[in-house]
């Protein structure tokens, strides 16, 4: 049989339409689709969120001056603190022990004629060391209130605000410094991935299971005929899912889309061609819905979860994690969706990306070809 | 001068892993040769596990053989050209959720006919069948009969010149079958052949010719009369009396210069081991059937032990006084649609009592009424004096149920299985293991002990099925369908244990499409089209249908009291 047969594309056709019958009949497909996607871009869009609020944080105020009043004014503006002020260290570290504070500033002596001179001058942040991430998102958020209060009073104070600029390029894109900017886009990621292992985990099993294998592999289908076929419409619905995502994003969300439509669309297609396959294999391998779901979470939803970037930084991790990282296709994912929202189109970013994607895909094509065989065990 | 073989095997043999770490392999299939010459119809029988599932994928090319030479139409099976074997694998590999036109078509572009441009090919297709009607409905919800006639279509539709199907005829009822028999030579087209699995040796008998499989290795080839032909002179008959009839069948299979028996007609048959009649006056030699040369071929040379199995019941006697299962008025109701109207009917303790039917007539809907799986619109049903509506799980605890689909966990070894059933009903320590010893040594389940019960051939999962609904000696016993699709051997040694666990004074309630089973129970309801149409021993459902034409057999009586009702449905529709 070769590709100019007019019957195997019409064999292929007459899978094709098939499977979207099965998908039209399966209220389960909806949920998978539709549901899921809204309950999972619902949970990491506004129920898990990585932003601390209105931590209580005591404030020594050693200098007394107006410029040290007008700090600790802008700290009690700022919705991530809850300003307690107190006459000394020693007096509110009694606090940071119970945990009634999270950490304490301490606003030294010269703090105005300081800024004023030029000279640099240490703000000092004491907090609870076993708090790593409470401890780290005091540090970002009173740097940020610094920055935001040299810039608006540097005029009236007469201070240059070069020198305070340089410490903060991380909040370049995000300015807000709001976690959902960063989870939202990752969300989508974790969403398609789930949905693409799930919806052909169970695929082929199902076949098996219910012996219709055995029918289908008894006419003359050729086998990469039959596994394309299959994973059309599968790749139709993870788009439509994909959009559902974005919709909610930007109009739920408020989130910014400064890269273009055709760059979301190429990144998802070679996403859902290496998680599809992924799916597809683990399907064709196991025979059994059951274990194939299992197997699905645990090589799918996990790993993209855990090892892409998304919840925790990949840097950070020991080397021989980060080596993992790079079998997981969500990594190359989910850098590429962040910065389509909130950057704009890089392509020098995105290309080896989705090459490496569609390098996935091809890979578990290949396969499930090879593991489906004519042969019924 | 004759035509090129449309298959030839040569020395074919194949063997299996065991299915469990250090088990040993299975040998499938040892030196299997066949031809089959075009325009033949070739009927393969044998026990289960004999091979027969594994010969025909062999030859549709889904199992490669270990040795031996398969050629399939002129060709080796490796250069197969599928569209011109229609195959039907076992089950018929239809979508239970699509619609029986969306399957055919499905079907029909993979095996290169486009619907649209072959329109009167598709409508033949839907005419024969008789599933024009049905279009839309989707395949699950068919009949049994239907859905093998849809399967059938799915598979044959580009009338190929081969055809392999795989028990096309299990679970359909008597009148269905024979409308499958006419369908698949209608369908395949002159000079095609057909191979034909099956477990019902009637089937065979309308065979060209006959393959018996056991153990992988062929014991017979040839025409069916030859295969009859080994039990030729060993036969004979004795009429019987309504009475007691298997009480005097229980005794002769026990009988050890007997091979088998049955109820047949008027009287008992026997087929003798040393050719001699048996003893006693009254015998006389009939001609021999397939079925009876079968057990003749397949003869161990052993009697059949008096049943173990019911040995572990207590003698509960058999009064008539008291019924154990009584249905009164049951009626359920989809929507507009009756699945059964108004059924009564009483079954005494020691009783063995027969619903049968046509597939989709109501005989399930009224049997999972009385299991209390399904609540009646209207009526009601006792179980050992207990009411279904109202004392449900003490009805439930004096019943065994053994359910026409295979129900236990697929995933667990035998014995995990018999622990949780003995678990379940209430059995523990002692008592559940020797309840557990008694049903595996009587049942022949010591070396599947650890197997897994998913991967058991069809007749070792029907008898776990029969020992777990038994395990707890229950006075009520409900069988739906317990010997579809199992061989002559086992079914015999089914209706063995069967009958001594009622004459133990178990009420027993049966469903099946086997009128050799029908004519082994004391008294049977017909059932049709929702309603039942006509009650009593086999005996007076045979004078009954007799009375508007004549039937002999209860086969015959069967199909002319299901044509009568329909014949009489036509005229006043």
């Amino acid at each position: 049989m070769s590709a100019g047969d007019p019957l195997l594309w019409r064999r292929a056709a007459a899978i094709r339409r098939k499977e979207w019958a099965q998908v039209w009949l399966d209220p389960s497909t909806f949920g998978l689709v539709v549901l899921m996607p809204l309950i999972l871009m619902f949970l990491f869009g506004s129920a898990v969120t990585l932003d601390v609020h209105g931590t209580r944080t005591g404030v020594v105020d050693q200098d007394h001056t107006r410029a040290s009043r007008e700090f600790i004014a802008t700290l009690s503006r700022n919705s991530y603190f809850t300003v307690e002020e107190g006459p000394s260290v020693a007096a509110l570290e009694q606090g940071l022990r119970t945990g009634d504070v999270r950490g304490i500033v301490v606003i030294p002596d010269g703090f105005e004629t300081g800024l004023a001179r030029l000279q640099p001058i240490d703000v000092q942040l004491i907090t609870d060391g076993s708090q790593v991430n409470t401890a780290t998102f005091l540090t970002g958020h009173l740097r940020g209130a610094l920055k935001e209060w040299v810039e608006a009073e540097a005029g009236e104070l007469d201070i240059p605000v070069t020198p305070v600029l340089k410490i903060l390029p991380r909040y370049t894109y995000n300015p807000g410094l709001e976690s959902r900017f960063m989870l939202v886009p990752g969300a989508i990621g974790i969403v398609m991935a789930m949905i693409g292992s799930l919806l052909t985990a169970l695929i082929m099993a199902r076949e098996y299971e219910r012996g219709t294998m055995e029918g289908l592999l008894a006419t003359p289908i050729a086998i990469p005929a039959l596994v394309l076929s299959k994973l059309i419409p599968y790749y139709v619905l993870g788009l439509a899912s994909t959009a559902l995502c974005v919709v909610v994003a930007v109009f739920g969300y408020g989130l910014p889309f400064h890269g273009s439509v055709l760059a979301l669309f190429l990144i998802a297609s070679a996403f859902l061609a290496a998680v599809l396959g992924q799916g597809l294999l683990i399907s064709a391998g196991t025979k059994n819905q059951f274990v194939s779901t299992q197997f699905a979470l645990l090589s799918g939803f996990l790993p993209s979860l855990l090892l892409s970037g998304f919840l925790f930084e990949i840097d950070s991790m020991p080397t021989a994690i980060q080596w993992l990282t790079y079998i997981v296709p969500a990594r190359y994912l989910i850098p590429s969706l962040q910065s389509v929202f909130l950057v704009g189109d890089v392509w020098q970013l995105f290309l080896p990306n989705i090459a490496i994607l569609l390098l996935f895909g091809a890979f578990f094509f290949l396969r499930v070809t090879r593991a489906i065989t004519r042969r019924i065990a | 001068m004759t035509a090129p073989p449309l298959l030839r095997l040569d020395g074919v043999s194949k063997r299996f892993k065991g299915a469990r770490r250090g088990a040993p392999p299975v040998q499938a299939l040892d030196g299997v040769s066949l031809t089959l010459a075009p325009g033949r119809l070739l009927g393969l029988v044998g026990p289960d596990a004999g091979g027969k599932t594994t010969l025909m994928r062999i030859m549709a090319g889904l199992i490669e053989p270990d040795a031996g030479v398969v050629e399939v139409l002129g060709a080796p099976v490796a250069a197969l050209d599928r569209g011109r074997v229609g195959y039907m694998p076992q089950g018929g590999a239809l979508y239970a959720e699509l619609s029986v036109q969306q399957n055919l078509e499905l079907y029909a572009r993979l095996r290169g006919v486009e619907p649209q441009e072959n329109p009167e090919r598709m409508e033949q297709l839907y005419a024969l069948t008789g599933l024009a009607a049905f279009r839309d409905r989707p395949s699950g919800k068919l009949s049994g009969g239907m859905r093998q006639k849809l399967a059938l279509a799915c598979a044959v539709v580009a009338a190929p010149p081969l055809m392999l199907l795989d028990e096309p005829s299990v679970g359909v009822d008597p009148v269905s079958r024979r409308e499958i028999w006419q369908l698949a030579q209608e369908l395949a087209g002159p000079g095609s052949s057909i191979v034909w699995t099956t477990s019902i040796l009637e089937d065979a008998e309308r065979c060209d010719d006959v393959l018996l499989l056991h153990d992988g290795q062929v014991r017979y080839a040839g025409p069916p009369a030859g295969l009859a032909e080994r039990a030729a002179g060993k036969v004979w008959f004795t009429p019987l009396p309504d009475a007691g009839r298997r009480q005097s069948l229980q005794s002769a299979l026990e009988r050890p210069d007997v091979v088998t028996a049955s109820i047949t007609g008027a009287g008992l048959r026997v087929v003798s081991r040393t050719g001699a009649a048996p003893a006693g006056a009254g015998w006389e030699p009939v001609a021999a059937s397939a079925e009876e040369g079968f057990a003749a071929t397949l003869d161990d040379g052993l009697p059949l032990a008096p049943s173990a199995l019911a040995a572990g019941f207590p003698l509960r006697g058999t009064g008539a006084n008291k019924a154990a299962i009584a249905a009164v008025g049951l009626t359920r109701r989809y929507g507009s649609f009756t699945a059964a109207q108004d059924i009564s009917f009483t079954v005494a303790p020691g009783e063995i009592f027969g619903l049968l039917g046509p597939n989709g007539a109501g005989k399930s809907t009224t049997f999972r009424m009385l299991c209390g799986l399904l609540a009646p619109s209207s009526g009601r049903g006792t179980v050992a004096g207990r009411d279904l509506l109202t004392a449900r799980a003490a009805a439930r605890e004096a019943m065994g149920y053994m359910p026409q689909k295979f129900s236990l966990y697929g995933d667990l070894t035998v014995a995990a299985n018999l622990k949780f059933i003995a678990g379940a009903y209430g059995l523990n320590g002692s008592a559940a293991s020797e309840a557990i010893e008694r049903v595996v040594g009587a049942l022949g389940l010591e070396e599947y002990w650890a197997s897994g019960a998913g991967l058991l051939p069809l007749g070792i999962k029907q008898r776990l099925a029969l020992g777990a609904a038994v395990l707890h000696t229950p006075p009520v016993l409900f069988l739906d369908e317990p010997t579809s699709g199992v061989d002559p051997l086992v079914r015999r040694e089914f209706w063995h244990h069967i009958n001594a666990i009622a004459a133990r004074g178990t009420a027993v309630l049966v469903t099946t499409h086997f009128m050799d089973e029908a004519e082994n129970c004391d008294r049977l309801l017909l059932v049709n089209q929702s309603e039942a149409i006509a009650q009593g021993t086999p005996a007076d459902l045979k004078r009954h249908a007799s009375q508007r034409g004549g039937a002999a057999m209860l086969e015959e009586a069967f199909i002319a009291l299901i044509m009568a009702q329909r014949a009489e449905a036509a005229d006043a529709a």
